[in-house]
């Protein structure tokens, strides 16, 4: 909302955070610029006061032109570069650059398609790891364990001021980005010149001391195999520009559900406990003490110092009074990761008879996770299947009438999997929290009671847990233990015996044991066992004993960043790093953008205030430098800004914890309809792939036969549905409002293919064949590529075969292959064939599918990499 | 996809107008009603002009013309008040028409116009019956009394009638449906003529050519209000005249212009003829029922073609810089 | 054409008879940021109860509802305009809503009396006593109202009668996420609204107009009015409604004149002439 101008890439924000969007709106009303890049013209561009038309996938080139466009004219925040960036760093003699070799970095290694980082380390450091630890970094998304507080990086580093040493940070950035130029990203995007520098200057234009720009993505850019670098690019600029940590400026990630946000913090993912803490491996990690440094990184600075006392609150709330520093708090109760454990490779695990059970909450990947066939046949290979879901979703019922059905890859009277369908309560039936992509926590009444059996998902999981320590109660077996020494004493209410979630609440926050009173926050955690807490980050929202994420103080009763509605973690900030909103003496940037201050006259001997909790320790004098060696929090110096990472700087330049680089480089996506035109390298070496028959890949350029499928396509969503539509095509308020499954193409395609409005078509790939109805419209356009027309098709992905309006599933199209460092999908761009007509009906389908997948040259059974 | 811009004008002498749309669709909604409505046009006006053939038979001496257009008032009223309660929605709900009496609304007007009308028919139509009732007892006084009252009913119903067959015309013109709107200061001249000439077919039918002449002249009456209003209609409107000319509405309100044509050329005619006053009287009831649901069809059409609502109102918002819509020569 | 109660500016709640009426209140729906997130569609009949319209992709852009009808009482239409000189496209999206007019001829031609005048000045059925005779469906200059088949009887917009009462705004106001949808006093919207045209014609949008704002407009003003981005006839609204019952005193008078005629007509049949 005080942005002056806002950028939304990677991102339908109108159509998919509606609500959000309305301070997009308030921010244009306040004049600020919107701009939107996408491939496709959508409700957000309408709004939008500049569209600019790309290519999917093209967004590394064209955040990579940005980069270059403000480095050769000089256009970045100096002082804020200087200050609170690593762009003076110096890196190792040793690192090369895609410049040097075509489009890898140093260290890589052609047979296991990995990295070794040790040449991109900070000049005088210590190698972190080796190639093998790269390979297990990647199989168990790593990366995405460091969000929060960066990887391991000693605390001293030694840097140049003038910023000209020739492996300074800022110099290789210059080298890195020098060949990204407009007209290499007009050809490699289809973004005209003019466009493109129409862009740059409104971002720089609108970014420095006293203007701030905004810079919005969703799962637009997160679900590539460059999802990370897309991001790391648009961070690059904002720091550049020194928009971070400031109002009105930083990346605002959206993310794709109610909630998700909190299924990261307290996750549901298999590398991660609550915080961020990281999954233990078996062999990386096998004590207590291996465990906690490999996070803790003794020696560097800032707050993950603390972190053994993070982790050992953690393992007194898994396992209370049974968790003691003799027994090391229950480590070896934790489960220990063996390699890839990611949901794709359980999906290939189920097929290949691997995996027995699987408990299916609130997901419906039949529909919604890439290849839906793969999905589908590996829970048709079960033994038990547990769905909890509002409705019948399309993975509770795909083994009698899923498309495989249809096929007859599926008979019903042969499949193996029994299929228990739990009824679940929905969001307005129980009470609790929803964490939201700003990090605010919201506690949420229940409003009404569930029907019949339909029971929230605390409930299922508690009493399951409750009859499973039952039945384990007399066993002497050592890997029992951990159940049966599990804490799982919540107090339960009504006729349901319903958990109280509201104590659950107070545990995440965490407490004093002896005592059970509720901690303000992770600063009061011990690593003696005497606090309990379920999740560090969430620590304070129980704070005083008040349910903090009930407040609910209107607007108009506070100030203008709200604190008091709802809780943000950490500590209620609600800008990250918002000591980069002060210069390094501690005075705003300027008086428009003022946010937190050093206050000397404030306290005993000053405190950081203002609009907002100062990221920062509250009296750490922005003159303080700590002595060479200090470590933990007290080893950050005043001007520190970025407190999570090793060295208290941004990162331009990521010198380890990154599988794929440590700058962004233009790849192509795993399926394209062109060669890379930066490098030699056609995609992202490092991608994770599941090279198997069942999961091929389209050619792509130089093979020839990727003319089989010459088109690009993306998905996205559409307002009027909500992802695998379990909870919007079973409505007829929304059905009717989107009733059918369509294909947009433009009026060139169109004519191309033969393609009439509203008349059915077929979209092709090596995995599937789907149908639609065909919607031409202006809003999609030929891009020129190259110097050759590039056509984009857009399909929405909300339908399966269940429920009021009911058509063919488009994540089917997909195949698997991930981003190496978070093992996201990329299933926002891939290569296909589109023709009218509607697609062949059974053992059909197959036969068609086949046949072009021998024209691509892809002999049934064959995986294709570059 | 872009936003529809269709070509106003098919065969029409106006010029060819450009306009805009919402995807072809139409603006104002046609009406829900079904051939109830077209149908009760026509039994209206029908009861109208019967009542006054009747009140014209029983004052002159022609007691076939008399009788023949009571019992055709009654029991065209009685028709009416079929088509109209079944084209109800809620059709047991038909007496929430009396709750009130509302200038402003044609369709109140004329429900009290019909139920006046409808019981000085029934009044007149049961001076009838006296013929047929015994001179004594109750029965008696009844044959005594009838009569008169009947002569009093045929009065009242003749004195509503005009009322009758002419607010059906503002009913129509009362809409934003633009053909009719526009066509307002027509509308009633073409029903009271198509009223007339219904009514003088009543007539020719009914009664022996000796007492007909005044079916007759009224038949020629109503026959020329018709055409001649009928004519402006289809020539004055400019663009919105075109309903009327084009499609079904127009062959429909060409047959019923041949009809006319034909009923009032066999009347004169045939005035000595009992065969051929019949068969034009026939010719002229058609005729109505054609002209009836042929300007109910314009109305509709002229609603479910965007460009009837778009053309003129955009011509009258641009002001004097719009050329005229005119027809392109003098008829 | 002088101003009368059929016809000119108008206070309509006083004019219905309503002593001390509150202020008289309305929407103006700013298209200019109306995202076409549709949750007044759903809001709206959630709120009212009202049964869902079919399932048919119509191929309207995003617009598969149609229209308003006796099942829709809000409609957002879209609209993909090229635009040479800009972004080379333009994608208008409105929230259409009964008007309530000040000179409703919906309202003016019922017959049962069940469309009547609220004290705030908005139209609105009455389901118990409406018989569904659907003389309002040709009598709105906006094509709004509508019978619902197998009921029968006529539905629009009530503007929420049964929320605004109660000092709630009505359902479609409260759910829209950008206030392109906004609910107050006519006045106050009216006043609003003309500083917002200002806002955007000063930034350089010339094409914003106001639709439906101007008492001396052919209904009188709109109860509920617009913010468009074109001419209203692209958005499938009349560029120049005019309340039929504005000619409704000259349309009896030719009436008469045509009874007279017959009258006289009958009267010549039958005293002129020999047999």
């Amino acid at each position: 909302m005080n942005a002056d101008c806002v950028i939304i890439q990677g991102s339908n924000m109108a159509e998919a955070h509606p609500v959000g969007f309305q301070w997009v709106v308030e921010a244009k009303t306040r004049g600020a610029r919107v701009i939107h890049i996408d491939p496709r013209f959508t409700r957000t561009s309408a709004i939008a006061d500049t569209y600019v038309p790309m290519r999917a996938g093209g967004d590394v080139a064209f955040l990579g032109g940005v980069v270059n466009y403000i480095l050769s004219n000089e256009k970045d925040f100096r002082e804020y570069v200087l200050a609170y960036t690593n762009a003076a760093t110096i890196v190792t003699d040793g690192f090369r650059d895609t410049e040097d070799l075509d489009g890898l970095f140093s260290g890589y290694d052609n047979e296991t398609r990995i990295y070794d980082p040790t040449s991109w380390q900070y000049a005088g450091q210590e190698p972190e790891g080796d190639r093998q630890d790269q390979e297990m970094q990647r199989a168990t998304a790593s990366p995405q364990q460091h969000q929060s507080h960066g990887p391991g990086v000693p605390g001293a580093t030694q840097r140049d001021e003038t910023l000209q040493h020739p492996n300074c940070v800022f110099q290789i950035l210059k080298r890195h980005f020098s060949r990204y130029t407009p007209e290499m990203v007009e050809q490699s995007t289809g973004v005209s010149r003019e466009q493109f520098l129409d862009v740059c200057r409104a971002w720089t234009d609108n970014s420095g001391r006293e203007r701030t720009t905004a810079l919005v993505y969703s799962v637009g850019w997160t679900q590539h195999t460059v999802g990370v670098q897309y991001i790391r690019t648009g961070a690059i600029i904002q720091l550049l520009l020194g928009n971070m940590g400031r109002p009105g400026g930083g990346i605002l990630a959206l993310r794709g559900h109610a909630s998700i946000q909190g299924s990261t913090d307290v996750p549901t993912l298999f590398n991660l406990l609550p915080g961020y803490l990281p999954m233990p491996h078996h062999e990386q990690h096998e004590t207590l003490r291996d465990w906690i440094d490999a996070f803790r990184h003794p020696g560097q600075k800032g707050f993950w110092g603390n972190a053994e006392a993070y982790a050992v609150s953690l393992l007194k709330a898994y396992w209370g009074e049974n968790a003691t520093a003799e027994n090391d708090y229950g480590y070896a109760y934790l489960p220990r990761l063996t390699g890839d454990h990611g949901t794709y490779q359980q999906v290939f695990n189920m097929i290949d008879g691997k995996v027995k059970g699987y408990f299916l909450l609130g997901q419906n990947p039949a529909v919604g996770s890439a290849h839906g066939k793969a999905q589908r046949l590996g829970m048709a290979n079960l033994d038990w299947l547990v769905v909890r879901d509002l409705y019948m979703i399309e993975s509770a019922t795909f083994w009698k009438d899923g498309p495989e059905v249809e096929t007859g890859e599926i008979v019903p009277e042969r499949c193996r999997t029994e299929v228990f369908f739990m009824p679940a309560a929905s969001h307005v039936e129980k009470e609790g929290t929803f964490t939201q992509t700003q990090r605010l926590l919201q506690w949420r009444e229940k409003a009404l009671d569930p029907p019949g059996e339909c029971r929230s998902d605390l409930w299922f999981f508690y009493h399951l847990g409750l009859r499973i320590k039952q039945r384990l109660a007399d066993s002497t077996l050592a890997r029992d233990r951990a159940v049966q020494d599990l804490a799982w004493d919540y107090p339960t209410h009504g006729e349901t015996v319903e958990p109280s979630a509201e104590a659950v609440l107070r545990e995440i926050n965490g407490y004093d044991v002896a005592t059970g009173r509720p901690l303000s926050g992770f600063a009061e955690l011990k690593a003696d066992g005497s606090t309990a807490c379920g999740c560090w980050i969430y620590s304070g929202v129980f704070a005083d004993g008040v349910n903090q994420a009930n407040r609910r103080t209107p607007g108009r009763e506070q100030s203008w960043v709200a604190p008091e509605w709802g809780w943000a973690w950490p500590l209620n900030r609600r800008i990250l790093y918002n000591r980069a909103s002060a210069d390094p003496q501690g005075r705003p940037w300027s008086e428009r953008k003022a946010y937190v201050w050093w206050d000397p006259d404030k306290g005993e001997h000053g405190e950081w205030t203002g609009y907002d909790v100062p990221d920062f320790e509250k009296t750490k004098d922005p003159a303080y430098r700590p002595e060479p060696g200090t470590s933990g929090p007290a080893g950050l110096a005043g001007d520190d800004a970025f407190i999570m990472q090793g060295d208290g700087k941004g990162w331009l330049y990521v010198p380890s914890g990154l599988i794929d680089g440590p700058l962004p480089t233009h790849y192509e996506p795993a399926e394209s309809v062109i060669r890379n035109p930066f490098y030699g390298q056609q995609d992202n070496p490092t991608r994770m792939v599941y090279d198997r028959p069942d999961n091929p890949m389209n050619p792509s350029p130089p093979d020839a036969n990727s003319a089989v499928f010459p088109f690009v396509f993306t998905t996205s969503r559409l307002t009027e549905h909500h992802t695998a539509g379990g909870m919007s095509r079973t409505l007829a308020y929304l059905s009717e409002l989107q009733p059918a499954m369509f294909i947009e193409v433009s009026p060139e395609l169109a004519a191309e293919r033969g393609l009439t409005h509203l008349g059915w078509a077929h979209v092709v790939t090596s995995r599937a064949v789907v149908e639609g109805q065909i919607l031409v419209t202006d809003r999609l356009r030929p891009l020129r590529i190259e110097g050759r027309p590039v056509h984009q098709v857009w399909l929405p992905y909300h339908w399966g075969g269940n429920g009021l309006v009911t058509g063919d599933s488009t994540n089917d199209l997909f195949g698997v292959t991930l981003d190496p460092n978070v093992l996201i999908q990329e299933s926002k761009v891939g290569t296909c064939d589109v023709r009218a007509g509607r697609r062949p009906v059974g053992p059909a389908s197959l036969a068609y599918v086949a046949d072009y997948r021998r024209r691509a040259g892809l002999a049934v059974g064959e995986g294709s990499e570059s | 996809m872009t936003t529809v811009s269709r070509r106003g004008g098919d065969r029409v002498m106006v010029p060819e107008a450009e306009f805009r749309s919402y995807y072809g669709r139409p603006i104002v909604r046609e009406p829900t009603w079904k051939h109830d409505i077209p149908a009760y046009l026509f039994t209206g006006g029908l009861a109208a002009g019967s009542a006054l053939l009747a009140v014209g038979g029983d004052a002159t001496g022609r007691p076939a013309l008399r009788r023949a257009g009571r019992l055709a008032a009654v029991g065209a009223l009685g028709a009416s008040a079929y088509f109209l309660v079944n084209d109800l929605g809620r059709p047991q709900r038909f007496h929430h028409m009396l709750r009130v009496a509302k200038p402003t609304s044609p369709m109140s007007m004329g429900t009290w116009i019909l139920t006046g009308f409808g019981t000085a028919a029934g009044v007149a139509a049961a001076g009838e019956l006296a013929g047929y009732l015994p001179r004594r007892g109750v029965l008696g006084v009844a044959s005594r009394v009838l009569p008169p009252a009947g002569r009093l009913g045929g009065i009242a119903a003749a004195g509503l009638a005009p009322a009758l067959a002419t607010y059906t015309a503002v009913l129509l013109a009362d809409t934003a449906l633009p053909s009719w709107h526009e066509a307002y200061p027509q509308l009633p001249f073409v029903f009271a003529g198509s009223a007339l000439a219904s009514g003088a077919g009543i007539g020719l039918i009914a009664a022996p050519t000796a007492q007909a002449g005044p079916a007759r002249r009224m038949a020629m009456a109503g026959a020329l209000l018709e055409l001649a209003g009928a004519h402006r209609v289809e020539t004055r409107l400019g663009l919105l005249s075109e309903p009327y000319r084009t499609g079904r509405a127009g062959r429909l309100l060409r047959t019923g212009r041949a009809l006319t044509a034909a009923g009032v050329a066999g009347a004169l005619l045939g005035r000595r003829s009992r065969v051929l006053s019949a068969l034009s009287g026939a010719a002229l009831l058609a005729a109505s029922v054609a002209t009836r649901f042929g300007i109910f069809a314009a109305g509709v059409a002229s609603a479910r073609d965007p460009k009837y609502t778009v053309v003129p109102q955009r011509a009258r918002r641009d002001g004097a810089t719009a050329p005229p819509l005119q027809p392109c020569a003098d008829m | 054409m002088s101003g009368n109660s059929l016809y000119g500016p108008l206070d309509p709640a006083p004019d219905a008879g309503y002593v001390d009426a509150p202020a008289r209140m309305g929407f103006f729906t700013d298209t200019s940021i109306c995202i076409g997130c549709k949750a007044c569609e759903v809001a709206c009949k959630e709120w009212n109860g009202i049964p869902d319209d079919g399932f048919n992709l119509l191929g309207m852009s995003y617009d598969n509802t149609g229209s308003l009808n006796a099942n829709t009482w809000r409609h957002v239409a879209f609209i993909e305009q090229p635009v040479p000189e800009k972004t080379d496209i333009r994608w208008l999206m409105s929230s259409d809503v009964c008007k309530h007019c000040t000179h409703a001829a919906c309202l003016d031609v019922c017959p049962t009396g069940a469309l009547f005048r609220t004290e705030f000045g908005t139209v609105v059925v009455q389901e118990d006593v409406c018989n569904g005779c659907g003389y309002c469906i040709p009598a709105c200059p906006y094509g709004v109202i509508d019978q619902r088949k197998d009921d029968g009887r006529a539905w629009k917009c009530t503007m929420c009668y049964d929320r605004i009462g109660s000092g709630l705004m009505p359902a479609c106001a409260t759910a829209c996420p950008t206030q392109s949808i906004q609910y107050g006093p006519l006045d106050e919207l009216r006043e609003r609204a003309e500083h917002r045209v200002d806002a955007l014609h000063a930034t350089g949008v010339s094409e914003a107009r106001l639709y439906g704002n101007d008492p001396n407009d052919g209904v009188g003003g709109d109860g509920a009015f617009f913010l468009l981005l074109d001419e209203p006839e692209v958005y499938g609204l009349p560029p120049d409604p005019v309340v039929t019952t504005r000619d409704l005193p000259k349309m009896w008078r030719k009436a008469g004149l045509a009874a007279l005629a017959m009258g006289a007509a009958v009267v010549a049949a039958f005293v002129g002439g020999t047999r």
